[in-house]
C-alpha cells in the first residue's frame, strides 16, 4: 500500500506540470490585457507599456513561464496584479469558506441521499420509489441559483429564520457559523442529493438481485440487516466514487452558490480574477484545484480497499 | 414518574447549558456595541491606490481614508479642505497655501507641506488634469511644515479646480514616505488623514473592507457639500460588504442585514421602493452620461458623413429607457458637458435633438461610401448599461441597411479589444458603448471622449485640430464666462466632427434603510455625516 501511495504521489508531479503549462498557455493566449484594465480610460499607450513592463508582461512566453514555474516550485504563487497581495494569502483566506460549504453540503447530502436511495431500492416500484425518483428529477432540474433565491425568499425574507447572505468563520463559534451555512448547503446540496440518491438506488438494486442477498433473507435475517449489513456495504463502491467525484466537483463548482450567498470562497475568487485578468490568481487557484482533484481521487482509491477486501494495490 | 420528569428536565437543562457554552450564545454581548454601518458598494475593492487606478471603487475608498487640499462643493466651486488659507499673487503666477493646524496622519505623524507636495507630484504623473497643471507649473515647493507654494510659468485659471478634482484620479494627500512610491507601482499602505482609517487586517478582497472612525480627525466647521465642508464620521465602523448578486444584495437590505446598497439594478428598484423600511433615493442628481464611440481608423466611421448618419438615428430616450427604466431616473441631454454642470450647453445639438430621419441617415451612409460592409460593435454582456446601448445601436443601424456584427465580450475583454487599432479582420472594431459619470464629462479638460488629438486620444483616436485648439483655449481662459463661451464653441465644432454621440444622462439611485440619516447628495458616495439611528 505504501509503495502504491508513493507511486501515485510521484505520478502527480508530471500531471501538475502539464496542468501548469496548460493553464499558463491558456491565459497567455486568451484575449485581455491586465495592463489595459489597470491603466483605465485615461492611460496613454506609453502608460500601458510601462505598466506591462512593471508586471513583466512584456517578457517572452518562455521567460514568463519559467519565472512563474520557478517561483511556484519555491512555494511562491506570486502577487495579485490588482490587490497587490500574495496569491497564497488570498487562497488561504478563501479556502475555509469553500471547504466549510463543501463539507456541510456533503454531510447534508450523504445523510439525506443515501437513506433515500436505499429506501427507494428496497421499496422499488412503490410510491416511495417514485417519490424519491421525482425528487431526484426535480433536484437535477432546478438550477442552484433558483433554489437559492427560493430559499432566501422563504426562509430569510418571509419566515425571517436565517441570514440572507455572508459568511461567519467557524472560529467565531459553531452557533455563529452554522446559520450562514444552512441555505447555501441546502441550495447546493439539491443536485448532489439527487445524484447520490439515484446512484445509491441503482447500485442497491443491482446488489439486491444477487444470490447471496436471497441467501441472507432465507437465513432469516431482518430486512434492516440485509439492507445495511450486506447490501449497502457491497453497493458502496460506486456510491463512494460518486461522493468522491462530487466532493471534487463541489470544491471547484461552488461559484454560483458563493455568488448567490455572498460567500468569499475560492470559486468567486477565480471568477473575479478571470474577469479582471488577474493572471497570478487564476494560475494559483487552478493549480490548487488540480491538486485537490488528484488528492481526492487518490483518497477514493484508498477507500476502495476498506470497502471491498478483494481490491488490493 | 416525577423523579423521571425532573431528571429529564435537568438533563435537557444541562445539555442546553453545555450547548450554549460550546456553541456560544447568540446575541451575547450585542447590546450597546459600536455603531456599524454596513454598506454594499457598487464594486469590489481590489486596489488601495487611487492614483494608480481610475476605478471608482478605489476613488471612493480614497475619500474614506484620505483628505484633499481643496474640494468641490455642490456649486462646483473649489473650497479649501486641508488648506486653511491661500493667496494668489497679483500676476496670478504664484499660489501660496497654508495647511490647517492639528491635522495628523493615521499613524499619528503630523501632516506636513512636504507630504502634500510629494502627493501632488505623484498624482500629476497619472492624472490628465494633473499633467495639465504640471505643464503650467514652474515649481512646487514646501516653504515650511505648514505652507507650500505653486509657481506657474503662465497664468492657469484651473489651479484650484485641479486640486479639488472630484473624480478619478483625485489628488488625495498621503504621507511623503508613501507618496514617493513610483506612480506606476501600487501603494500597499493606506495611511491617510481622512475621517476613517482602513483596517487592512480585515480586508478580504472580493468580500469585505473595513474602516474605523479616525478619532484624531479635525473636521471643518462648514456643513458638508459634495466633497467640501465638515467630514464628520458619525459611526464607529463602516463595513463594505461586496455582494456580487443583485437579488441577494436587495434581499439583505430588505432583511436589515445591511444598511445601504449603493447601486441596486434598476429592475429591482420598484421592489425595494415598496418596502416601508427602505428609502430609494437619487443621491447623485447629476448621474452619468451614455457614450456611443466611433473608431476613426476603420471605415465607414472614419468618414464624417457616416458619423453624422448616426446623429439622425440616435434617439436618446430609447437608450435611456433601456438603461435606467423609470423616466424620473433620466433626462435627454445632448450637451457633451454633463447637464447641470457649469459648461453644459445646447450649442450645436440641433441635429441630435431634431426629428429622427432614417432616410437622411441612409443617404449619408451612401455618401460616406458605405456599401454593405460589416460593422463591428463591441459589447460587454456582463455590463447591462453597455449591452443595452449596443442592442439599440445595432437595431438602428440594421434599419438603414447596415450589416451589424455585435461581438459579445465580458467587460475585461471589451476594454482590451477597444484598444486595438487593427482593421476588422484582425480584431478591430467600429463602435463601442460605455458610460461616464458627470464630473468626468463636466469640462473640456475632463471629458476624454471629446478629445481629438489623434493617436494620443481616447480609444477611437479622432483627430481634429480645431477641437484641440479650442480645448487649449479653454484651459487658458481667464474666467468662467470665457470658459463657457469657449465650451459652447467647442461643442459646435464637436457636433460637426462628431468624436462621439452622448446617448443621454441617467442616474443610478441608491437604497438605504430608513434609520440612516444625513446621506450626502453628491456625484460620489460619501459615508461621512451618516448617522445610524
Amino acid at each position: 500500500m505504501f509503495a502504491y501511495l508513493l507511486r501515485r504521489l510521484l505520478a502527480t508531479i508530471p500531471v501538475m506540470l502539464v496542468v501548469a503549462l496548460f493553464v499558463f498557455s491558456l491565459l497567455y493566449l486568451s484575449p485581455g490585457d491586465p495592463a489595459v484594465v489597470i491603466g483605465g480610460d485615461t492611460a496613454t499607450a506609453e502608460d500601458i507599456a510601462r505598466i506591462r513592463e512593471k508586471l513583466g508582461l512584456d517578457q517572452p512566453f518562455t521567460v514568463q513561464f519559467g519565472t512563474w514555474l520557478w517561483n511556484v516550485v519555491r512555494g511562491d504563487l506570486g502577487i495579485s496584479i490588482f490587490t497587490n497581495l500574495p496569491v497564497s494569502r488570498l487562497i488561504l483566506q478563501r479556502i475555509e469558506p469553500t471547504l466549510a460549504l463543501t463539507v456541510c453540503t456533503m454531510v447534508l447530502t450523504i445523510v439525506v441521499a443515501v437513506p433515500m436511495g436505499v429506501l427507494a431500492a428496497w421499496k422499488v416500484g412503490t410510491w416511495i420509489d417514485r417519490l424519491v425518483m421525482a425528487f431526484a428529477v426535480l433536484g437535477f432540474s432546478f438550477p442552484v441559483f433558483v433554489t437559492g433565491y427560493l430559499l432566501i425568499f422563504g426562509l430569510s425574507i418571509w419566515a425571517d429564520l436565517l441570514p440572507v447572505q455572508g459568511y461567519v468563520s467557524i472560529s467565531n463559534g459553531l452557533w455563529a457559523f452554522l446559520p450562514n451555512m444552512v441555505l447555501p448547503s441546502l441550495a447546493l446540496g439539491m443536485v448532489y442529493t439527487a445524484l447520490i440518491a439515484r446512484i445509491t438506488r441503482a447500485s442497491m438494486l443491482e446488489v439486491l438481485s444477487q444470490d447471496y442477498i436471497r441467501t441472507a433473507h432465507s437465513k432469516g435475517l431482518s430486512s434492516g440487516k440485509v439492507l445495511l449489513g450486506h447490501a449497502l456495504k457491497n453497493a458502496s463502491v460506486p456510491i463512494v466514487t460518486t461522493i468522491g467525484i462530487g466532493l471534487a466537483l463541489l470544491i471547484s463548482g461552488v461559484v454560483v452558490t458563493e455568488s448567490v450567498f455572498a460567500i468569499p470562497g475560492l470559486g468567486r475568487l477565480t471568477v473575479d480574477a478571470i474577469l479582471r485578468r488577474d493572471y497570478p490568481i487564476i494560475q494559483g487557484v487552478i493549480l490548487v484545484f488540480s491538486a485537490a482533484y488528484v488528492m481526492v481521487n487518490l483518497l477514493i482509491d484508498v477507500c476502495y480497499t476498506f470497502l471491498d477486501p478483494r481490491i488490493r494495490y | 414518574m416525577i423523579d423521571l420528569a425532573r431528571s429529564m428536565s435537568r438533563t435537557v437543562g444541562a445539555l442546553a447549558f453545555v450547548g450554549a457554552l460550546v456553541l456560544g450564545a447568540p446575541g451575547a454581548g450585542a447590546e450597546s456595541g459600536p455603531k456599524v454601518l454596513k454598506f454594499i458598494p457598487q464594486a469590489d475593492l481590489r486596489s488601495l491606490d487611487p492614483i494608480w487606478t481610475t476605478a471608482y471603487i478605489t476613488r471612493n475608498h480614497g475619500y474614506m481614508v484620505y483628505d484633499t487640499l481643496f474640494a468641490l462643493d455642490a456649486n462646483f466651486v473649489p473650497q479649501p479642505q486641508m488648506v486653511d488659507s491661500y493667496t494668489v499673487s497679483p500676476d496670478k503666477l504664484k499660489y501660496s497655501f497654508t495647511l490647517r493646524p492639528g491635522q495628523k496622519w493615521h499613524d499619528g505623524a503630523p501632516v506636513r507641506a512636504a507630504d502634500c507636495v510629494a502627493s501632488l507630484k505623484r498624482w500629476e504623473k497619472r492624472d490628465p488634469q494633473g499633467q495639465k497643471l504640471a505643464e503650467f507649473t514652474a515649481s512646487m515647493d514646501a516653504v515650511d511644515d505648514k505652507s507650500f507654494t505653486i509657481t506657474l510659468k503662465e497664468p492657469f485659471a484651473l489651479v484650484l479646480d485641479s486640486l479639488a478634482k472630484l473624480s478619478s484620479n483625485v489628488p488625495f494627500m498621503m504621507p511623503e514616505r508613501i507618496a514617493n512610491t513610483d506612480a506606476f507601482q501600487q501603494i500597499t499602505d493606506a495611511t491617510g488623514s481622512g475621517p476613517f482609517k482602513f483596517v487592512k487586517e480585515e480586508w478580504v478582497p472580493g468580500n469585505k473592507a473595513v474602516y474605523v472612525k479616525n478619532t484624531d480627525y479635525v473636521p471643518r466647521k462648514e456643513p458638508p457639500s459634495y466633497a467640501a465642508g465638515g467630514k464628520i464620521a458619525k459611526v464607529d465602523r463602516v463595513e463594505w460588504l461586496y455582494v456580487p448578486d443583485a437579488s441577494t444584495a436587495s434581499a439583505a437590505l430588505s432583511a436589515g442585514e445591511v444598511d445601504y446598497y449603493e447601486q441596486p439594478p434598476v429592475d429591482l428598484l420598484p421592489v425595494l421602493a415598496k418596502n416601508k423600511d427602505i428609502v430609494v433615493a437619487n443621491i447623485d442628481p447629476k448621474g452619468s452620461q451614455g457614450v456611443l464611440r466611433f473608431n476613426f481608423l476603420n471605415p465607414p466611421f472614419n468618414n464624417v458623413k457616416a458619423r453624422e448618419a448616426l446623429l439622425y438615428l440616435v434617439d436618446q430616450t430609447d437608450y435611456l429607457r433601456a438603461i435606467a427604466g423609470d423616466p424620473k431616473n433620466w433626462q435627454a441631454c445632448a450637451s457633451m458637458f454633463a447637464c447641470g454642470t457649469p459648461m453644459a450647453t445646447d450649442a450645436g445639438t440641433e441635429i441630435l435633438k431634431g426629428k429622427r430621419d432614417p432616410a437622411k441617415a441612409k443617404a449619408l451612409l451612401k455618401e460616406a461610401g458605405y456599401n454593405g460592409e460589416k460593422v463591428v460593435i463591441l459589447s460587454a454582456t456582463d455590463q447591462p448599461i453597455v449591452n443595452n446601448q449596443v442592442l439599440i445601436t445595432a437595431e438602428l443601424l440594421r434599419q438603414v441597411g447596415v450589416d451589424v456584427d455585435i461581438q459579445a465580450n465580458d467587460w475585461g475583454t471589451m476594454i482590451t479589444r477597444r484598444a486595438s487599432k487593427e482593421p476588422l479582420d484582425k480584431g478591430g472594431w467600429n463602435i463601442f458603448h460605455t458610460w461616464v459619470v458627470a464630473p468626468d464629462t463636466a469640462t473640456p479638460l475632463l471629458n476624454n471622449a471629446i478629445r481629438a488629438n489623434g493617436a494620443n486620444a481616447w480609444f477611437g483616436w479622432p483627430d481634429d485640430p480645431a477641437i484641440e485648439k479650442l480645448r487649449d483655449a479653454w484651459v487658458r481662459a481667464p474666467d468662467l464666462e470665457v470658459q463657457k463661451k469657449i465650451a459652447a464653441d467647442l461643442q459646435v465644432e464637436a457636433y460637426k466632427f462628431i468624436p462621439y454621440i452622448p446617448t443621454g444622462q441617467f442616474i443610478l439611485p441608491s437604497a438605504y434603510r430608513k434609520n440612516l440619516d444625513g446621506v450626502i447628495i453628491a456625484p460620489v458616495t460619501f459615508l461621512w455625516n451618516i448617522e445610524k439611528k
